[in-house]
């Protein structure tokens, strides 16, 4: 808080200039420069794997740039880790709180600093607890520093991880997402904490998708794209299709578009779905031969709607009609007799038993019709049929006995997708489909799945990459926030109309 | 690029195929080694009365380390199965001595029992999700506790079954091939196990057990009802404690009711020393047998040497902790 008020505010308390950062296989950042003033509220922007998260993680020390260069107040230094930062006032406030619930508040911010008394051998609680009641104080918030965290709601929890952070004298605050789990008075209220900690000269980064967010609180906005930056613009006068522009930036003309649209024969309709906060009154339904695209931003509830379907995830309310019934699904079994199958994005954890053959992932959903004498699996014919399939949809392995560990990821995929086929399911529900896929293998997993729609099956693809829902989706439902916030024609729709509808708050249907 | 993938993949299985045969391998010769030691240094060990002695010590654990081979495949863990064990001997005193039943009711009585108890556990786990180790150390108790009330805490003598002692100390192959004393526990030892093997390497049963183990959330979203495969296997694994009761009591001719807290860690030891990972979705029953086969040879070997009957149980110790780093080590360079 040295900053506060002095004549030199004006000079950046952060920069970060030609960052550079690379991963196996991906060019994590490019040239990224960011900077910071004291008592201003920096916006972050960018789609999934825009590399904002590479960007902080670099700022906290978690990771090394491999070029680039970080000044704090003018000066360069180097961040080997993260106490290196925090030591510097560097503090962020991840999305997922790391406070231990059985802790007070305040014995929650001094963790592993606590002070001391009795030649340095006991805890100073009440030290402890009239030092946090000095910082909620100076945030202007009413909670009782012996109050234990883990009865606290998500909203208090957070402003208690702001005081921790602004313990250590924090000069820059990195915000990650920070509403995502609050109600309408409680983000009000983090704004009153932010404006004041402008106030009192902390610089703030504040990572997030939402437009209006940005509009009410954020001084300036810096868009990311691929690991690159694109622009660094003043909130107040930039018009929100402008920033979507340069989020999504990239041009599409020459890329191939869904062409096809599904029959007119529904078999699936989804009614009211519900499930406390993630899944908020969706509805939508599914025709034969169709590919329906669900778009949006990380944590939009794509997934939680997906596995509910699938009866993986209880939920509140809703239902369920498959093929003109209703119907009960509380277990995947009940979804899989539906012919239904979702298809998760962690294909190592839920898709596949890695252990196991080629032969025995391809069987698995089917294994009861491979039995004789009530108890012997028929292995020989297993065989035969895993080979029929890995012929089919072209699976690399050198033999249907081989574990499917050691494939790679996109015949991993192709396996799963032979076990659903195998099983006769006619609804497929593929969670990023492509996710952890190379390039050429990407396109042979869109040619199989226009295939499938092709030859009736009725398909739902979530993805987080745009060009991806553009490229195969026939239509395009757009969630934000457990909400389907619009649907567009997926011949005709844009990377900005996708956007605008994936960042809008408690938007009514289109 | 297709090349490269299959050249990868390829010695990827090979490496992969050979730590999984080099445990097994690498048990059986010490397994050997062990018998060749003490031959050399023992001059009592290498006697027929001596190796009867030795198998008949191998059958009960090795009967109970099958058992729970199933359920560590699984992926889970069987505590109980010592005192399930003792529970299930005493379920075959009651119905034969006390209720004078003849001895096939009695040994279906034992099995069945056992099966019960077993599915209890398996319940408890699936439905209740009270984590194995917790489940089973609680029915270890409840088991313990039931022999002892079934009993009226006394010894259970099967006088009046003359039959009782073909289930382990006689020898039936003897009469056929003389010569040959091998006790008629061992031979059910190895029955258990030829059929624990087929079950577990050729019927959806050990399909269902790998699956399990290996990936529980992977074969749940498969649309498998991976609850009812759970409280099966538990079952099985009681059914099996049930064959091991059945010859502790016939070698000692009586149901023991205070017998069985500790057996659990050897059978579980056996297992482990064999080859199965105790992460589940890996193991063999043949490994299983020559764990606990080395387990014996050494209890037995130390015990002919003069070896103090304490230092027995530190080796112990140290074997198990010495299988577990060699199947790491055979792991990782895999």
């Amino acid at each position: 808080m040295s900053d506060k008020g002095e004549p030199n505010a004006r000079r950046p308390v952060v920069e970060m200039l030609g960052i550079e950062k690379s991963f196996p296989g991906v060019r994590a950042l490019n040239n990224v420069r960011f900077d910071l003033y004291p008592g201003e509220v920096h916006a972050l922007m960018g789609e999934n794997g825009a590399g904002k998260s590479t960007l902080m993680k670099i700022l906290t020390g978690v990771y090394q740039p491999d070029a680039g260069e970080i000044r704090v107040d003018a000066a360069p230094v180097a961040l080997p880790g993260p106490n290196a930062a925090q030591a510097l006032g560097i503090s962020i406030i991840h999305q997922e709180l790391f406070l231990m619930n059985h802790l007070s508040a305040a014995q929650n911010i001094f963790i592993g600093r606590e002070p001391r008394k009795g030649f340095g051998i006991f805890v100073d609680e009440d030290q402890m607890k009239r030092d946090a009641a000095a910082i909620f104080q100076r945030m202007k918030v009413n909670i009782p520093p012996g109050a234990e965290v883990g009865h606290m709601t998500v909203a208090r929890q957070q402003l208690v991880e702001i005081a921790k952070a602004l313990s250590y004298n924090a000069r820059v605050l990195i915000m990650d997402e920070p509403t995502s789990a609050l109600n309408e008075t409680e983000v009000e209220h983090l704004f009153t904490v932010i404006d004041d900690l402008k106030a009192h000269g902390v610089g703030i980064v504040y990572i997030t998708h939402k437009m209006d967010e940005v509009k009410r609180i954020a001084d300036r906005v810096t868009v990311m794209r691929d690991g690159q930056y694109i622009d660094t613009l003043p909130a107040a006068t930039t018009p929100m299709s402008t920033i979507i522009q340069l989020m999504v930036g990239r041009e599409l003309a020459d890329q191939h578009r869904a062409t096809g649209h599904g029959t007119e024969e529904e078999v699936l309709r989804v009614t009211g779905l519900c499930r406390g906060t993630a899944i908020r009154d969706v509805s939508f339904s599914l025709r034969r031969g169709e590919i329906l695209g669900f778009a949006g931003l990380m944590g939009a509830g794509r997934t939680e709607v997906a596995r509910a379907v699938f009866g993986a995830d209880p939920i509140d309310r809703g239902t369920i009609h498959v093929r003109g019934q209703e119907r009960r699904i509380a277990t995947p079994a009940d979804a899989v007799a539906e012919g239904i199958a979702y298809l998760s994005e962690d294909r190592k954890h839920f898709g596949l038993v890695t252990g196991m053959s080629v032969r025995d992932n391809i069987t698995m959903a089917s294994w009861y019709r491979y039995i004789s004498g009530r108890f012997f699996m028929r292995d020989a014919v297993m065989d035969g049929v895993a080979k029929e399939y890995v012929e089919k949809l072209r699976v690399k392995t050198p033999s249907v006995g081989q574990i499917t560990r050691l494939l790679s990821g996109g015949n991993q995929q192709k396996v799963v997708i032979g076990k659903w086929l195998l099983r006769d399911c006619d609804i497929l529900m593929f969670d990023e489909p492509t996710r952890g896929i190379d390039v050429g293998a990407k396109a042979e997993i869109y040619r199989l799945l226009e295939q499938l729609a092709a030859q009736g099956k009725a398909i739902i693809v979530i993805s987080s990459e745009l060009p991806e829902v553009l490229r195969l989706s026939h239509r395009i439902a757009v969630m934000c926030e457990g909400r389907i916030t619009g649907e567009l024609d997926g011949r005709t729709a844009t990377q900005e109309e996708i956007m605008t509808l994936a960042t809008q708050r408690n938007a009514a249907a289109a | 690029m297709s090349d490269t993938t299959l050249g990868k993949t390829g010695t990827g299985k090979s490496a992969l195929l050979s730590a999984e045969t080099m445990q097994k391998a690498v048990a059986f010769v010490v397994l050997i080694a062990l018998i060749a030691f003490f031959s050399a240094f023992a001059s009592n060990f290498a006697t027929g009365a001596n190796m009867v002695g030795i198998m008949q010590a191998t059958a009960v654990n090795g009967v109970l380390g099958v058992a729970v081979t199933f359920v560590i495949i699984s992926g889970g863990i069987d505590l109980s199965v010592g005192t399930m064990m003792t529970l299930t001997a005493v379920m075959a005193g009651i119905i034969l001595t006390n209720l004078g039943m003849p001895l096939p009711i009695g040994i279906i009585g034992a099995i069945l029992s056992g099966a019960l108890m077993g599915a209890i556990s398996g319940a408890t786990i699936a439905k209740l999700k009270i984590p194995p180790f917790i489940a089973t150390l609680g029915m270890m108790q409840i088991a313990r506790g039931l022999a002892l009330v079934f009993s009226g805490a006394k010894p259970i003598y099967f006088n009046d079954t003359p039959n009782y002692g073909l289930l382990s100390p006689e020898s039936s192959i003897s009469m056929l091939i003389p010569g040959i004393e091998i006790p008629n526990g061992v031979m059910i030892m190895f029955i258990v196990a030829i059929i624990a093997s087929i079950v577990l390497n050729r019927t959806i049963i050990g399909r269902m057990i790998f699956a399990l183990g290996s990936n529980e959330e992977a074969a749940r979203l498969s649309g498998i009802n991976v609850d009812r495969w759970k409280i099966l296997t538990y079952a099985i694994c009681g059914g099996i404690c049930g064959i091991a009761g059945l010859i502790v009591s016939s070698r000692l001719n009586s149901a023991q009711p205070a017998l069985g807290l500790g057996y659990e860690l050897d059978a579980i030891a056996a297992a482990v020393i064999g080859g199965t990972s105790l992460a589940g979705g890996r193991g063999t029953v043949i490994g299983t047998i020559i764990g606990a086969f080395i387990m014996s040879v050494l209890t037995n070997g130390l015990r002919v040497m003069g070896v103090l009957e304490e230092w027995k149980i530190v080796v112990t110790g140290v074997i198990i902790i010495v299988a577990v780093f060699i199947d790491i080590v055979l792991r990782k360079r895999a």
